[in-house]
């Protein structure tokens, strides 16, 4: 299981519109090595299909595609745009952070989703990663919390 | 009382939002046998509640269940709000 380790951060990212940001934060994860590009065309097919209801909170999304669509490892990914794009969402456009969530059918993606839940349900925290001016900086956010 | 929480795929998003609303109707006091699946699932699934965003809620119009929107799934506070206004 990987959760926004440093090589799956990018931050003040470039993207013209929901679809670049979405392929930005699964580049991360194919990079990583957690998912293959099939995956990552899946999360843009699933936000095409099924529309925004991913952007979970203002200024968040979390993209996700199905754990056979090509996941090798439970993962989360992180891009903070430098520009936030709308998604589409009625309440929560601009998406500013992009959380691709490698999903996975073990125990490890119940474990992920609930680090993950467990940081942003503080705000504090998401000030904190909108802030933050290095990867570093958001290890030892999370060291913290 | 059954309380559905609905996504898009039924692997992520309804997931993080049962965990919310799990906290939430803990600290309320109440309760519940609270599930997540994805929209499909959901419209022949029975339920009291079914709990999930804006855009999904429209495709579930015509289920017998009452639809509570959350815009904001990390907001424990706009959960409570939301679940104590129909409950």
């Amino acid at each position: 299981m990987r959760f926004l380790e440093q090589d799956l951060i990018s931050l003040d990212a470039e993207a013209k519109d929901a679809e670049e940001a979405i392929r930005l934060a699964g580049r991360l994860l194919v990079n990583g090595g957690t998912a293959d590009n099939r995956y990552v065309e899946a999360m843009v097919a699933a936000y095409r299909e099924k529309g925004p209801y991913f952007v979970l909170a203002p200024h968040i999304a979390l993209p996700h595609a199905k754990a056979e669509d090509g996941v090798n490892e439970a993962s989360v990914s992180f891009v903070r745009l430098r520009r936030p794009v709308p998604f589409g969402h009625a309440h929560n456009d601009p998406v500013e952070l992009v959380f691709a969530l490698g999903s996975s059918s073990s125990a490890d993606h119940i474990a992920l989703l609930r680090k993950l839940t467990t940081l942003l349900n503080d705000p504090a925290n998401v000030q904190a990663m909108k802030e933050a001016a290095t990867a570093g900086d958001i290890e030892a956010l999370l060291a913290k919390a | 009382m059954k309380v559905l929480c609905v996504c898009g795929l039924g692997q992520g998003t309804s997931l993080i939002l049962r965990m919310n609303v799990e906290n939430v109707l803990k600290e309320m006091g109440v309760q519940a046998d609270v599930e997540h699946t994805d929209v499909s699932t959901a419209s022949s699934m029975p339920a009291d509640y079914i709990v999930t965003s804006n855009e999904l809620a429209q495709t579930l119009q015509g289920h017998s269940a009452q639809i509570v929107i959350v815009n904001n799934y990390f907001d424990l506070n706009e959960i409570k709000e939301k679940l104590k206004a129909v409950l």
